[in-house]
């Protein structure tokens, strides 16, 4: 299985990313430019958190225009593995790949903090290795993490089991039902605003994100297997 | 050349936490009497409308672009200039 992180201009988690792949993971992974426009021979992509294009106009807003997008959106349409968190968060809903917005947190603060989430969906390949209702804690660094959309699309992401993560006792941000993360109608796209990628280490202090990569890796190679 | 002006706010709906604020910060100058606070973005455009029908451009632009609307809606002024 192989795994592109792509690097967008402010782009500032993607080394996280590739080294809790390729460093503690051991995975096949590779840094992939914005302005490719391809990734052919990709079983998985990772969009970075970070301030890609500095947050101008939205945050995602100005990546979504980049070369690699549409191969992104081909691979989410292929049913290959499409991963964003933070700014990858929001550079897929702002590509329309997950329904919704993220706004500005209603405190006006960026918040850094470690926060408790509940894992209310283990059916997607990204999260088969948690127990559902489990609590886990991840590192949250955001100012625009408010999950919003409108009531329809609530209640559709409820209906059809798209809330993968919600903050447990603690809402940091203001988001709409506690959304912490979401995940596309067929389950191979998965956007979420706290970081797994800084909880993969005892020596991190948190190795609660860990079992997020080993369970992409895990379906990713049965899926190689069935083919 | 014609200038526009284009205004992108949060709908109705969604929370403004930053009016809120501000708001809340104008009380305590004594003006009591604002009752509502809303910020937005605001970009002043130029177009060549001989290129291109304005208001479509217009609204393919903020639509496409500078507009979200899944928080947001819009507005816009077309100023003088040589149409």
């Amino acid at each position: 299985m192989k795994i592109a992180v792509v690097v967008f201009p402010g782009s500032n988690c993607d080394i996280d990313l590739y080294e809790a792949l390729a460093t503690v993971c051991h995975a096949d992974v590779e840094y992939v430019s914005h302005k490719r426009d391809n990734l052919d021979g990709f079983d998985a992509v990772m969009l970075p958190g970070g301030f890609s294009y500095g947050d101008y106009l939205r945050c995602g807003a100005i990546a979504r225009f980049t070369n690699i997008m549409p191969a992104i959106v081909k691979m989410a349409n292929e049913g290959k593995f499409v991963f964003g968190t933070c700014n990858g968060f929001q550079i897929l809903t702002e590509a329309g790949l997950l329904p919704g917005a993220l706004k500005q947190n209603d405190s006006l603060k960026f918040v850094c903090k470690t926060v408790e989430l509940e894992v209310v969906n283990n059916k997607t390949p990204f999260t088969s290795q948690y127990g559902l209702h489990e609590h886990i804690k991840l590192p949250i660094a955001h100012a625009d993490g408010s999950y919003y959309a409108d009531e329809a699309t609530l209640e559709q992401l409820e209906a059809n089991n798209q809330v993968v993560f919600r903050y447990a006792k603690e809402n940091p941000n203001g988001s709409l039902h506690d959304i912490a993360g979401i995940c596309n109608e067929r389950g191979n796209v998965l956007g979420m605003m706290p970081h797994p990628e800084r909880a993969v280490e005892a020596i991190l202090g948190n190795t609660d994100g860990l079992r997020l990569f080993k369970s992409l890796l895990e379906n990713g190679i049965k899926t190689e297997v069935t083919k | 050349m014609v200038d526009v002006r284009i205004f992108v706010t949060y709908k109705e709906s969604v929370f403004d936490p930053q009016g809120e604020t501000i708001k809340n910060a104008i009380h305590s100058l004594g003006h009591d009497e604002v009752e509502n606070v809303k910020v937005g973005k605001f970009f002043e455009v130029t177009i060549d409308s001989e290129k291109k029908d304005l208001e479509t451009a217009v609204k393919e632009i903020s639509e496409e672009l500078l507009v979200n609307f899944n928080l947001e809606t819009y507005r816009f002024e077309i100023l003088g200039g040589e149409a």
